[in-house]
């Protein structure tokens, strides 16, 4: 069965990349992947019914932080009433999004504004080096830079510095980090692909 | 530019494989990365202290360009859960999106068959918990908060929501390691978190976990690749600089 799973994976993963390379492969490609889109549903369904499941067992075992398990589930359970009953496009539905979601996730990025300040503010404590040093001074000299002074813009700092440092050490540093990264996605990707890797299990 | 792209990737599978062959016979080394060794360290005391070790992959789908980073993070959870199956407190996988969390289901069930511990296994110990990035950001901290965490790692695709996690860890005082491919998110873990790895330092987390011969060709694999792109961009400024392009 293991090794039918891999053949599957290995065979599909070509598939897809091949797809994109030969024209020919390009209607399967679009086949496989509808099929993952599809797959990738029916998986929310089950994850969601494990989201349910595991608050439920911390309300039952009563373990800590179990209230906001209550209210987390009494919120699915009446958003899923009111989805079912009203439709997702229905005005009050979208009243319901709009008025808590946006708003409590809104509030979350305003709280990390808040602990960015903070954790700026401590990690000359945590990490006592170089980097660090450099690190708040470049987002201190960036925040003077831009923010609007009660005095006006100082020319060779808006229009000199400013810029050199965003476009020449932060544009390069980005830019090299970015590589990085890509070479690494290519690398896990191939891994995956020839079957050393197997995150879709296998002993 | 597809030709280009398919002459890229099939030169990286035939070095990957030219590679696999040869460091099978040598074992890996690799240089040190301070962050993951303290990482080695705090997992082996959550496994004395019999506390959790949480992981959370991130709420980037699998089917996005930028799927790389939570295939990485399943890679380092599969080694985690070998290490720390036997431990009183089972380790707990999160992820943002729900095609990962199953993947991070089997990925436990697979690290306690490898570590002959099948029957400790819990279903329930890979979870989705949000599934936006600010909601499994707030799933995530009500885990490190709530559910006896003393290591967390945070390996995948993250914003800068990463560093609401990293403040919830050190409220708890516990060792927290971030690793995110998003720039925004990296620069938010390196002033938030204990510890963090830039760039393609997350890709090699799984290979200094649980050397493999294909882990340590990938690293090799990798620095050819970044020393080719490297004489790329010089040659390229050269030959600018005399005018031939």
């Amino acid at each position: 069965m293991r090794t039918v799973a891999v053949i599957l994976a290995v065979l599909t993963g070509l598939i897809v990349l091949l797809g994109y390379f030969f024209p020919v492969l390009s209607g399967v490609q679009t086949v496989v992947l509808s099929w993952t889109i599809i797959l990738a549903g029916t998986a929310t369904v089950v994850g969601v019914f494990s989201l349910i499941l595991v608050h439920f067992n911390k309300v039952t075992r009563r373990e800590k932080g179990s209230v906001y398990s209550v209210l987390l589930l009494m919120a699915l359970f009446v958003t899923f009433i009111f989805g079912i009953t009203l439709g997702p496009d229905d005005p009050n539905m979208q009243l319901l999004v709009n008025a808590i979601i946006v708003p409590v996730e809104s509030t979350l990025m305003a709280l990390l504004a808040v602990t960015l300040l903070y954790a700026g503010v401590r990690l000359l404590r945590r990490r006592t080096d170089l980097m660090s040093v450099i690190f708040l001074l470049t987002a201190a000299f960036m925040l003077f830079a831009s923010a609007t002074l009660p005095f006006g813009e100082i020319s060779l700092l808006n229009n000199w510095i400013r810029p050199w440092v965003q476009q020449v050490l932060a544009l390069g540093g980005a830019r090299g980090i970015l590589i990085g990264v890509a070479l690494g996605t290519l690398t896990t990707g191939l891994r995956i692909l020839f079957g050393a890797d197997r995150p879709y299990g296998g002993k | 530019m597809n030709l280009i792209a398919l002459g890229i990737v099939s030169f990286s599978g035939i070095l990957l494989l030219a590679f696999s062959l040869i460091k099978r016979k040598s074992p890996p080394k690799f240089r040190i990365i301070p962050a993951l060794t303290r990482l080695y360290r705090a997992i082996g005391l959550s496994v004395e202290d019999g506390t959790r070790v949480f992981i959370h992959l991130g709420p980037m789908s699998l089917l996005t360009p930028r799927g790389g980073a939570p295939l990485a993070g399943l890679g380092m959870l599969r080694h985690l859960t070998e290490r720390t199956s036997l431990s009183d407190r089972p380790p707990i996988a999160a992820a943002g999106e729900a095609s990962l969390a199953l993947l991070a289901q089997d990925t436990l069930e697979a690290g306690y068959e490898a570590a002959g511990a099948g029957e400790f296994y819990q279903p329930l110990s890979g979870r989705l918990i949000g599934l936006t990035p600010f909601s499994s950001a707030a799933g995530a901290m009500s885990i490190i908060r709530d559910e006896d965490i003393s290591a967390s790692i945070l390996i995948g695709h993250f914003g800068p929501e990463a560093a609401l996690m990293a403040e919830a860890a050190e409220r708890e005082n516990t060792f927290l390691l971030g690793a995110s491919d998003d720039l925004s998110s990296q620069a938010a873990l390196y002033a938030s978190a204990q510890e963090v790895l830039i760039g393609e330092e997350l890709y090699a987390a799984g290979a200094y976990l649980g050397a493999t011969a294909s882990h340590a060709a990938s690293i090799t694999v990798q620095d050819i690749l970044r020393w080719l792109i490297i004489l790329g961009l010089l040659a390229g400024a050269a030959l600018k600089l005399f005018g031939m392009i």
